[in-house]
């Protein structure tokens, strides 16, 4: 046998879905976790409800990579319609677990199998029929346990943490594990490399968490109070921990009194204008949806910015255009995001790049959009919002809710009722709001979408069009410095730049590290925003060539980048897309990186 | 001369908004009266009024009534959803939508038939020519079959009616009036306002410049000709006593939550407003016979509201501060360690 290979492989469970096989999953990695192991799981589903093929990787490396990998090293082969296609991207050497009935005449040599009769098993060995083809998955996380050698305390953690809820299948889930661990110990014996074992170093301190779940805890802790929402693949989860969170922190136990709404609208343009409706009115809500749903906001997006009302959107993106591929990562709405709706209308946009950021910026964007009057755009993406990534634990906020410019009844006192709703008092471009419901005659003002004066009363004049269009646009600026600022590390002290945003970030972590090895160590800077930070242009100033790196087609980021530098920068620019709709791995920057910089040299 | 002051202090001139934009003889206009008068002697106080609107004529007109109010004038079609989630931010606000055929049967029925199924908690005022004015006089939904229009073209499709979408969708109050008939508006509003749910009211308004001639049933002269009134309305708030002599078996009276009155005296045949099947057939009879049926159609005065059902506290939520929205620190602690 060879070397063995320890704490470093890629699990591919290729199943059906509808199944059960993504709890089998989830148990093969919590137990994993368990161990000290860092995994980086990536469930590749079908859109559909039962009976297509589904993927679910697991990749496991001792640096806590996150990224995924094109690499199989260990295939547990579930699914008879894609046996033949799955057997092809195991690599040389790697292991083949599959149902004992799946042919391997004339099939690969170079991998070793292990064929296990895992409907025989169940059939013979699990007795509860009604639950038999959900255990079957079972099964194998047993045989993995086996090949592996996983501790059973990991397992029974991994058991134990998934049905958390359901204490009651734990015992029937075990023993269907066990089924398949017997399975492998009466009738293998180890032939490959590949190993588990416990470690420690890297996470320790930290938990397993879903994009969307750090955005739901974000808004509840942004004090979210209506939310409105239409189900969409892949935001629709963000809503439902919404909901489930707020049934258990916001619900009053003796009254059952809700301090939140949460509407589920007949479309996107409901859902938006609910949230904007609300906002006017001084709540702090938010919508949250993917590609098609902000296609249908265009129109509300216009007068949030035009009217000047705060209103927070989520838009967890998935691959376009049109339909695309509902079930596959993207971060194709930069662009339209960034300016959607007709006319001159620009909007805020934060870029999460970790779960943590997706808590931190789904609870601050409540703070910029009522500081800014103004919709602030969410971007995550299906990879960062529905996968499960390791992180530290997120930190409780450190200072109160920031509600903008609001004149309160005192306040107005105060003006003696002298105020005007579009005045920018204090040269910042943001002007001051009352609500509805404050008791003062001089509160109440005409929001409109329609051109108004600095008194928000209706004009058609041209003077005081214009003035008003540039006073937003100073508001812009002034966002622009309050935005989260990129995060930049220089310490390769490289003349090479790798600028990336979002999900991204995690295949830039893994080749900056490929890359250092190369001999070829770049600089890095993460955007977190939009508007771009005027530190963007220092940072290409300051490097010879920039590669921008995205999960889109068009170098959407990249475009927006080159407008934003002054002319005799832009030819530094290089540009790096990614865009099949699985999350990027490593070797899709550090490939044309190297390759482009082999020409330049 | 002092000014009538209301319960809350206020001179009639203080429902008063900007001075109209639209034509002079706008049945719109009339509206704008009919809900000054409605508001003023309901004691409506002005900062808790939120009047809500679409795009279009219609539209235009919250800002002619109640100028310290506040108002939002959003996006064509969509002012259910700005309606349903400012309701929700603050449930003491008194929302009051005005809306046109246009904005609620063409580009807007469905958030009009969702705001329904949800009975929000509001008043939604339909000012119904049955064209559109801002845009020169095409045909809107709301046009009959065989009108026509200005220019001699005949609408050749049914027509939406809103009152019948609405009873069709359970609405807990639907009525229809025509502009011109204050005495029969002015209570409908009133009756609107203090119920406590969606409250529907399609107003017939004619269009002077591109709907009030031979061949439209949306002009006055049509109107006036064919308004059967199923029963005289009128609306005693609960802030005053009823003291109506009436024989009995002539008058119908709604009591709605707040304790305000409806009373509804006879006409012809009786009709009984809290059934919604009898209101659709009263529809259904007028639009055989070629009548315009109006009046309170139906009402279900102990319908909950939408943030009712939805466990919404009296407390606006906007008014709600961190210590009630945020997890203490330890529970924030204990959440996190779940994920662990």
């Amino acid at each position: 046998m060879t070397e063995p290979i320890v704490n470093d492989l890629t699990i591919q469970a290729a199943t059906v879905n509808g199944s059960g096989s993504q709890t089998a999953n989830l148990v093969l990695t919590r137990a994993i976790f368990k161990m000290g192991v860092p995994v980086a799981p990536k469930n590749v589903f079908p859109s559909n409800i039962e009976g297509l093929p589904t993927w679910y990787q697991l990749r496991v490396t001792p640096e806590g990579y996150m990224a995924r990998s094109d690499r199989v090293d260990i295939l547990v082969a579930f699914n008879a319609a894609t046996w033949r296609d799955d057997l092809g991207t195991v690599r040389p050497g790697g292991v083949v677990i599959h149902e004992e009935s799946y042919s391997t005449a004339d099939a690969r040599t170079d991998v070793t199998y292990y064929a296990v009769p895992f409907s025989k098993l169940a059939k013979s060995k699990i007795p509860n029929e009604t639950l038999r083809k959900q255990l079957a998955n079972m099964i194998y996380v047993g045989v993995v346990a086996g090949v592996l050698s996983i501790p059973w305390e990991a397992i029974e953690h991994g058991v134990k943490r998934q049905f958390l809820s359901k204490p009651k299948a734990v015992q029937v889930n075990l023993d269907a594990v066990k089924v398949g661990l017997d399975y492998w110990q009466d009738n293998f014996s180890k032939q490959d490399p590949y190993r588990l074992e416990p470690m420690t170093g890297v996470v320790e301190g930290k938990a397993l968490v879903e994009g969307n779940q750090a955005a739901a805890l974000g808004a509840l802790m942004g004090g979210v109070t209506v939310a409105a929402w239409y189900p969409i693949t892949p935001s629709s989860s963000l809503c439902e921990y919404l909901i489930a969170y707020s049934d258990r922190f916001r619900t009053d136990a003796k009254t059952g009194e809700k301090r939140i709404a949460v509407v589920q609208a007949e479309d996107e343009l409901a859902a938006v204008g609910m949230a904007i409706g609300a906002s006017w009115a001084g709540a702090r809500a938010m919508t949250s949806t993917s590609g098609p749903g902000i296609s249908l906001m265009a129109e509300f997006a216009g007068l949030a910015y035009y009217a000047e009302v705060p209103v927070v959107i989520f838009d967890i993106q998935r691959i376009g255009p049109s339909t695309g591929l509902p079930t596959r990562t993207s971060q194709g709405d930069i662009s339209f995001a960034y300016t959607i709706s007709h006319g001159d209308t620009k909007h805020l946009v934060l870029l999460p790049g970790t779960v943590e950021e997706c808590y931190e910026f789904g609870r601050d964007a409540f703070d910029y959009a009522d500081r800014f009057q103004t919709a602030v755009f969410v971007l995550s993406d299906l990879d960062l919002g529905m996968n499960l990534w390791m992180t530290p634990s997120f930190s409780y906020p450190d200072k109160p809710f920031d509600r903008g410019k609001v004149l309160s009844k005192a306040d107005l006192e105060k003006l003696g009722g002298e105020w005007g709703r579009y005045q920018d008092v204090d040269g910042d471009g943001i002007t001051y709001r009352t609500l509805p419901g404050t008791d003062h005659p001089s509160a109440g003002y005409f929001t409109r979408g329609s051109g108004h004066d600095e008194h928000a009363r209706y004009t058609e004049r041209a003077d005081a069009y214009a003035r008003n269009m540039d006073r937003l646009s100073k508001k812009f600026e002034t966002a622009r410095k309050a935005l989260p600022a990129p995060v930049t590390d220089e310490s390769a002290g490289s003349a090479i730049g790798l600028i990336a945003f979002g999900s991204t970030n995690a295949a830039v972590v893994e080749a900056r590290q490929t890359l250092v090895e190369a001999g070829r160590p770049v600089d890095y800077m993460r955007l977190r925003a939009l508007p771009l930070s005027v530190e963007v242009a220092e940072f290409v100033e300051r490097h010879e060539h920039v590669y921008v790196v995205e999960q889109n087609r068009d170098g959407q980021m990249f475009d927006l980048i080159k407008l934003a530098l002054p002319p005799d920068l832009t030819g530094r620019l290089r540009s790096i897309r990614h865009y099949d709709g699985q999350p990027i791995p490593a070797e899709a920057i550090t490939e044309p990186l190297l390759q482009s910089e082999a020409v330049a040299i | 001369m002092s000014a009538t002051l209301n319960r809350v202090g206020l001179p009639r001139d203080a429902y008063k908004g900007a001075a109209t934009t639209l034509c002079a003889g706008c049945g719109h206009n009339s509206i704008t009266n009919h809900m000054i008068k409605a508001l003023y002697e309901l004691g409506i106080e002005p900062h808790l009024l939120a009047k809500m609107s679409g795009i279009g004529c219609s539209s235009k007109t919250p800002a002619y009534f109640v100028e310290t109010a506040h108002g939002f004038n959003g996006v064509h079609g969509r002012m259910p959803s700005l309606t349903t989630g400012a309701q929700l931010a603050n449930r003491q606000l008194i929302m009051l939508g005005v809306s046109g055929d246009g904005d609620t049967a063409s580009i807007g029925l469905g958030q009009f038939m969702h705001m329904i199924r949800r009975n929000i908690d509001c008043t939604y005022i339909i000012e119904d020519n049955g064209t559109y004015g801002l845009t020169k006089g095409q045909f809107s939904a709301t046009a009959d079959l065989g009108s026509v229009q200005k220019k001699g073209a005949v609408n050749t499709f049914q027509p939406i009616d809103p009152c019948a979408v609405a009873l069709a969708l359970g609405c807990s109050f639907v009525a229809r009036s025509f502009s011109g008939d204050g005495k029969q508006v002015v209570p409908l509003i009133k009756a609107a306002i203090a119920h406590r749910g969606t409250a529907v009211l399609d107003i017939i308004s004619p269009c002077v410049t591109f709907n009030d001639h031979d061949g439209s049933t949306k002009s006055y002269s049509w109107v006036k000709d064919h308004e059967e009134s199923i029963a005289d309305v009128s609306f005693i708030p609960f802030f005053e006593e009823v003291h109506v002599d009436y024989e009995p078996g002539t008058v119908r009276d709604v009591t709605l939550h707040d304790g305000s009155h409806i009373l509804l005296k006879k006409l012809g045949e009786d009709h009984d407003p809290n059934d919604r099947r009898a209101a659709m057939h009263v529809i259904e009879e007028g639009r055989a016979a070629g009548h315009l049926v109006t009046g309170l159609l139906y009402v279900d005065p102990d319908s909950d509201d939408f943030a009712t059902t939805e466990h919404i506290p009296s407390t606006p939520l906007k008014d709600l501060a961190e210590g009630q929205l945020r997890l203490t620190q330890d529970e924030f602690a204990q959440f996190m360690s779940e994920f662990a």
